[in-house]
């Protein structure tokens, strides 16, 4: 028992500081990947809310592909196919060599895709729960457009889609976890490279667990906070 | 070669790998379901029980399913008792964890759907099966579960697509199924839009028939939705 404080410590063999590391690793491309969901997400609920049928059509077919393959398939399409086509790109303006997008890119991308798929559902029914009642009043108090976004539609859009937003943040924290296979060193591949180096696989594993459940469980409290402070203004029933 | 041979290669190959995918996803989801109404009958049984399965599905939901996939493979193992039990023969194959750890994850996910669908039945339909003088099982065969699962079979249709998609994890642990075949087409060619586009069509197509499949028993469990033809 004191040997796997010891091993996971942050002493002379201790692995505390790489995973403390790897942790803050995960949160940063869980943070980016999340953020690249948002602006998919913003631009897919656009096109999904779009009177002419070419943009609804384009957001259509891709939330039902992006929702409907495996995640990791998209990891390694970009993995694999971002080298090719940088490669590709570098050629045409002379340059020679290999050009390749790393694993935080490849990540913020793929995961960015994949969550933008499911954050444009959420942003689309937040936009379609605003009383239209609340855009009426303020196009008769006269708002122009960018103004009734900024202080209406924007406002509430966000109040609705909070607790949406919440649920795509823990599955991006979680399909994090993915990006292990390109070689980031995030928690998985630490546990992974800790795992193998000391032949102790079970601690690395159940490190790698409670690392997980304290990022999931603090920002399930952020997000709940979050929510009260977005409903301070409306009647409690 | 040229890029329709490639493509048509490409697929053959791929779909070399769809027994094994459907293998994991069909008997993960099917004991997975198994579990999860045990699960959600464990939570409402007593105290103790209610903690256990809140305790396991905290776990299970909060952490990669990856993780589970890696804890189940290369963890257990590490101990000598493991290693000598009768359970060894197939913990050590990466087919038997792969399903062990994506039937405990679904089973995770599935009680709290169940747990949902129990919650959502009308008390008074319980009051009255109770005035009619049901016992406690009729109560259950003939009311309880026929509601319950008319309210969570949306919800689990989900998770079986999203156990569908979760099966390319168990390539990492070194199964050949349709993801494991494609990452190893992309790592020989360097071809990774046509491989991705025909590994994508297959589990489009899985997760298409298992979305038309749910509609159609949603449609057959509740005959009073059904909008009727004048």
């Amino acid at each position: 028992m004191s040997s796997t404080f010891v091993l996971l410590g942050f002493g002379q063999q201790g692995w505390g500081y790489q995973l403390l590391l790897a942790a803050l690793m995960t949160l940063a491309v869980s943070a980016s990947a999340f953020a690249t969901g948002i602006c998919f997400g913003t631009l897919g609920a656009w096109a999904k809310l779009a009177h002419s049928a070419l943009p609804r059509r384009l957001a259509d077919g891709y939330t039902t592909i992006v929702r409907g393959v495996p995640d990791l398939l998209v990891i390694y399409l970009f993995y694999f196919g971002g080298s090719t086509g940088l490669s590709g790109i570098a050629h045409l303006f002379g340059l020679q060599g290999f050009y390749g997008l790393n694993g935080f890119m490849v990540g913020t991308l793929a995961v960015g895709l994949v969550s933008g798929a499911y954050e444009t559902e959420v942003l689309r029914g937040a936009f379609s729960a605003i009383p239209p009642g609340e855009i009426e009043a303020a196009r008769a108090v006269g708002m122009g457009g960018m103004l009734m976004l900024r202080r209406i539609i924007a406002p509430r859009v966000l109040h609705f889609a909070l607790p949406g937003m919440g649920n795509v943040w823990q599955q991006v924290l979680k399909e994090s976890a993915l990006i292990s296979v390109t070689g980031l060193v995030e928690i998985m591949r630490q546990t992974q490279i800790g795992a193998g180096s000391t032949r102790q696989p079970f601690q690395f594993y159940i490190a790698g667990f409670v690392l997980y459940l304290i990022l999931t469980t603090v920002s399930g409290v952020l997000f709940r906070a979050a929510e009260r402070h977005s409903a301070r203004g409306l009647h409690r029933t | 070669m040229n890029e329709l041979d490639f493509m048509s290669d490409t697929m053959r190959q791929l779909l070399g790998g769809l027994p094994i995918t459907l293998q994991l996803a069909v008997i993960s989801i099917s004991c997975g379901i198994v579990l999860a109404v045990l699960l959600a009958a464990l939570r409402r049984s007593c105290r103790l029980g209610e903690w256990f399965v809140r305790g396991y599905v905290f776990v299970l939901r909060g952490s990669p399913l990856l993780l589970q996939i890696f804890f189940v493979y290369y963890g257990l193992g590490q101990f000598a008792v493991v290693r000598e039990s009768v359970l060894w023969p197939f913990l050590r194959q990466p087919w038997w964890c792969a399903i062990l750890a994506l039937t405990f994850n679904t089973g995770a996910y599935g009680s709290e759907i169940v747990r949902g669908g129990l919650n959502a039945v009308p008390p008074g339909a319980i009051e009255a099966a109770r005035v009619a003088g049901m016992s406690r099982l009729t109560l259950y065969r003939r009311i309880v579960l026929p509601i319950a699962l008319r309210y969570a079979l949306p919800a689990y249709g989900n998770e079986m697509v999203i156990m569908v998609k979760s099966t390319s994890l168990a390539s990492i642990v070194t199964l050949m199924e349709v993801t494991g075949i494609a990452a190893a087409i992309i790592a020989e060619t360097y071809r990774a839009l046509e491989v991705f586009l025909c590994a994508g069509a297959i589990y489009l197509v899985l997760n298409f028939l298992l979305t038309r499949a749910i509609a159609g028993l949603e449609r057959w469990l509740n005959p009073h939705l059904r909008r009727v033809h004048a």
